[in-house]
């Protein structure tokens, strides 16, 4: 497989690519370049944004643009590690569900409809409440959690690839497994996984977010993004900006992800080749 | 006002600019048949589809103009253009499968038409409706429109589809290869009652197709198409007759070859390759092939012909091995070969390969295709690095393409170029015995030649046996030494191609061999009256 060559990149990839740049940078220096301590209380609860606290300050008098630079580690990191294992249990998984069939296919299948029945929040409550609320925990169960999604879609991608007559003749060549998954099912049903991923990503987000508010996410003082919206959020109460910079620092995110996705979608949406 | 449609110098261009329509010019008169003919690509629906003023996918009519009705199609707005469709001008889709509501019974699609634009009250719609329904022959005229699509048959839901083209008492039917997804035994049917149905209301069309036996009997002009610009246009004998220009020439030779040419100089061997005695087999409860048995010698061409639903495809997947027979052995060599495919050796795998009718999926859209030809001789020959790349490179040569195709993917390559990449992938594997079921029917007919003249070539150089399943007579007579006629998965008749183009035994064969169209203007009408 080749990378597609782009003569022009459209505007707004180049957005998206620079919003991914800059949380990049954040993700990995953003502690280094906070001007105060993430835990630091200084000065009145919701201060207004002034010289020295440029985004203001949060609901504890904390430095608003601080503990966001310092969230950003901890935010994109949880997502996207949960987001990366959840791909890499769902995926392979699904794939050799759709390509064995039977009764593997069978009981994976039923098995992910009975964890997806269960609402995620409840599920996610449980484990944490069990195992308690530590780093690992969290990403661990966001990523079981989703990967159940990722596996729903990975099966149905691949089921519809299995049957294509280029998979049939890997098949009459007597083609091991994986080659059956690497080279003729993932090629081809990469375009709308990576669609998923860029979702997935900004999913988690949100649910650490929620899972924070309950007290079973990050915990504090760590800050993280969706965890300062949740803090925050009584400033909007007050007519007050606070919850609006963590927020949209996700919305940022999200927008970027999808963008670069987006791009490097464009042209190959066909997951059974041309002129289909 | 003479002329019903009147385009004069129509440009169309793609969303990326390609230019699709280079000027195309055209009349058509009251109840008067205009055939456009051509290649994939030469602008056939185009034309008719701008013709409504519509143009798919995103296409432009970027300059001339289309006056239907003595309206200017191009810059009437969008109302008057929508009044216009259904009501002068009317659409039939090749697929009539896909392009009714299968949701929706078909009374309700077709008397949609005329309740839409207000042109006829429910009674009087229904009237016409039975009266197109007992014009176009079908069963229980009162009734049949209460049946859902899946209730009814191919052939009949194309005739309905034409049934609802009608429905608005157009002036201009745009047909776009209205027969071409039929049997040929059906095929004829819908042809004769479709111009019946043209006769008798005066209705004018764009006859849309690529196989100018089918146009020659429906057509008063022809006009042939290519790359987007008018090659010629002239009444139907006498272009047929007396092309004028190098392409027609070589489309009409083509028609006349398939249909002419007599059985080939060939030699097969006399030892047995394949033999499969008495299978059954069922898709789930369904059985699909009932006691099939039939023997192949080694360098021997087997045509196995039928309709769809004959189970001529399903064969082709008991040889391969995808799908077990419930009863009965395939035999190799003498050797039994094992019905599933996970319990045959590496040997057995390579000596059986298959070729199918669509090579765009038949190719994995992300693999070169020096990959796809070169994996079989890894695995099967165990070729690797300079050799494995010379390899790919004599295979390309020997179907006919230049060796630096080994870089491209599948996107960058032609219709008729791909099916021959699968021809060398299977290849590739030394077979002795190449199943290729239906691998011309998705291809232009002058690229279906090529394709059949490199198959002849290749067994002649090889000596490689042939399973040759196809629907299409032409072909069969071409390059079969026998043939097997199938009907409803049995085996009706087997017999050597000159006998059984001579003398048919079964009235199921002889019905078959009638329906294939030639290329005189009259032969419909010989057909209609021999029945």
């Amino acid at each position: 497989m080749t990378l597609p060559v782009f003569g022009r990149i459209p505007l707004s990839a180049v957005f998206g690519t620079l919003i991914l740049a800059g949380t990049l940078v954040l993700f990995l220096f953003g502690p280094m370049l906070a001007p105060y301590g993430q835990e630091d209380v200084l000065g009145m609860p919701f201060a207004e944004p002034s010289a020295a606290h440029p985004l203001g300050l949060d609901q504890n008098g904390r430095d608003m643009m601080s503990r966001l630079l310092h969230g950003a580690r901890m935010s994109v990191g949880v997502s996207l590690t949960a987001v990366v294992i959840s791909f890499c249990i769902g995926v392979p998984l699904g794939f050799l569900a759709a390509l064995r069939g039977g009764w593997p296919d069978l009981i994976g299948a039923r098995l992910v409809d009975i964890v997806m029945s269960i609402p995620v929040l409840i599920s996610a409550l449980v484990v944490l409440q069990a195992l308690g609320s530590s780093l690992p925990v969290l990403i661990g169960t966001i990523a079981l959690l989703d990967s159940t999604r990722v596996f729903r879609l990975a099966r149905i991608l691949a089921q519809g690839i299995v049957v294509m007559e280029y998979a049939e003749v890997a098949r009459l060549r007597g083609e091991g497994l994986w080659w059956m998954l690497r080279r003729e099912i993932l090629p081809n049903a990469l375009p709308p996984l990576m669609a998923e991923f860029g979702m997935r990503f900004c999913f988690a987000f949100l649910f650490v977010a929620g899972l924070s508010y309950l007290g079973l996410g990050v915990q504090p003082p760590f800050a993280d993004w969706g965890g300062m919206v949740r803090d925050c959020q009584q400033g909007i109460l007050y007519g007050l900006y606070a919850p609006l910079f963590p927020a949209g620092t996700i919305a940022l995110v999200t927008i970027g992800v999808n963008l670069v996705v987006d791009w490097a979608l464009a042209g190959r949406t066909t997951i059974q080749g041309e002129n289909r | 006002m003479s002329h019903v449609l009147q385009i004069r110098d129509l440009r169309v261009e793609a969303p990326d600019g390609t230019v699709l329509l280079h000027g195309v010019s055209l009349d058509l008169n009251p109840g008067e048949v205009l055939g456009l003919i051509g290649e994939s690509g030469a602008g056939k629906s185009t034309v008719a589809l701008a013709s409504m003023g519509y143009g798919r996918g995103g296409c432009r009519i970027t300059g001339g103009e289309i006056r239907l009705a003595g309206t200017e199609m191009r810059t009437a707005p969008r109302q008057t253009r929508e009044a216009l469709r259904g009501t002068r001008i009317a659409y039939v889709a090749q697929s009539a499968a896909a392009a009714f509501n299968p949701a929706m019974r078909l009374e309700r699609q077709i008397l949609e038409v005329p309740r839409v634009h207000g042109l006829m009250n429910e009674a009087e719609a229904r009237v016409w409706m039975t009266d197109l329904f007992s014009a176009l022959q079908l069963p229980d005229p009162e009734h049949f429109g209460r049946r859902f699509p899946h209730q009814v048959s191919g052939g009949q839901l194309q005739r309905a589809m034409i049934a609802m083209a009608m429905a608005g008492k157009p002036d201009i039917l745009v047909l776009d290869e209205p027969t071409t997804a039929l049997d040929v035994t059906t095929q004829i049917e819908v042809l004769r009652l479709l111009r019946d149905v043209i006769r008798r209301y005066g209705t004018a069309a764009l006859y849309i197709t690529h196989d100018l036996a089918v146009i020659a009997q429906i057509a008063d002009r022809l006009m042939v198409l290519r790359n987007g610009r008018e090659v010629e246009t002239g009444p139907t004998a006498a272009l047929l007759d007396t092309p004028q220009q190098d392409y027609t020439r070589l489309l009409v030779a083509e028609r006349h070859g398939s249909l002419t040419a007599s059985q080939r100089m060939h030699n097969p061997g006399k030892d047995e390759l394949l033999a499969i005695e008495g299978v059954d087999a069922f898709y789930g409860r369904t059985q699909v092939l009932h006691d099939v048995s039939l023997r192949l010698n080694r360098g021997e061409t087997l045509a196995v012909v039928g309709e769809s639903g004959s189970g001529k495809s399903t064969l082709a997947r008991l040889i391969a091995g995808l799908l077990p027979p419930a009863r009965g052995e395939v035999r190799l060599d003498g050797a039994r070969l094992p019905p599933e495919l996970s319990q045959r050796d590496n040997a057995q795998l390579r000596r059986v390969q298959l070729v199918y009718q669509l090579p765009d999926v038949a190719l994995n859209p992300h693999q070169t295709v020096g990959e796809a030809i070169g994996r079989p001789l890894a695995l099967f020959g165990g070729l690797r690095g300079r050799a494995l790349k010379d390899e790919v490179a004599r295979l390309l040569d020997q179907i006919g393409l230049p060796a630096c195709f080994a870089a491209r993917l599948p996107g960058a390559l032609s219709g008729g170029q791909k099916q021959r990449v699968c021809i060398a992938r299977a290849l590739a594997a030394k077979p002795d015995l190449l199943i290729c079921d239906e691998v011309t029917s998705a291809l232009d007919p002058l690229v279906a030649e090529d394709i059949l003249r490199l198959l002849l070539q290749l067994q002649n150089e090889l000596g490689i046996a042939y399973l040759f399943i196809t629907h299409d007579l032409s072909v069969v007579r071409r390059l079969a030494d026998r043939v097997m006629v199938m009907q409803t998965g049995r085996i009706i008749e087997t017999a050597g191609t000159a006998t059984l183009f001579a003398t048919p035994e079964q009235a199921y064969t002889r019905r078959l061999l009638a329906a294939v169209p030639e290329l005189r203007t009259n032969w419909l009408d010989e057909v209609t009256a021999a029945h």
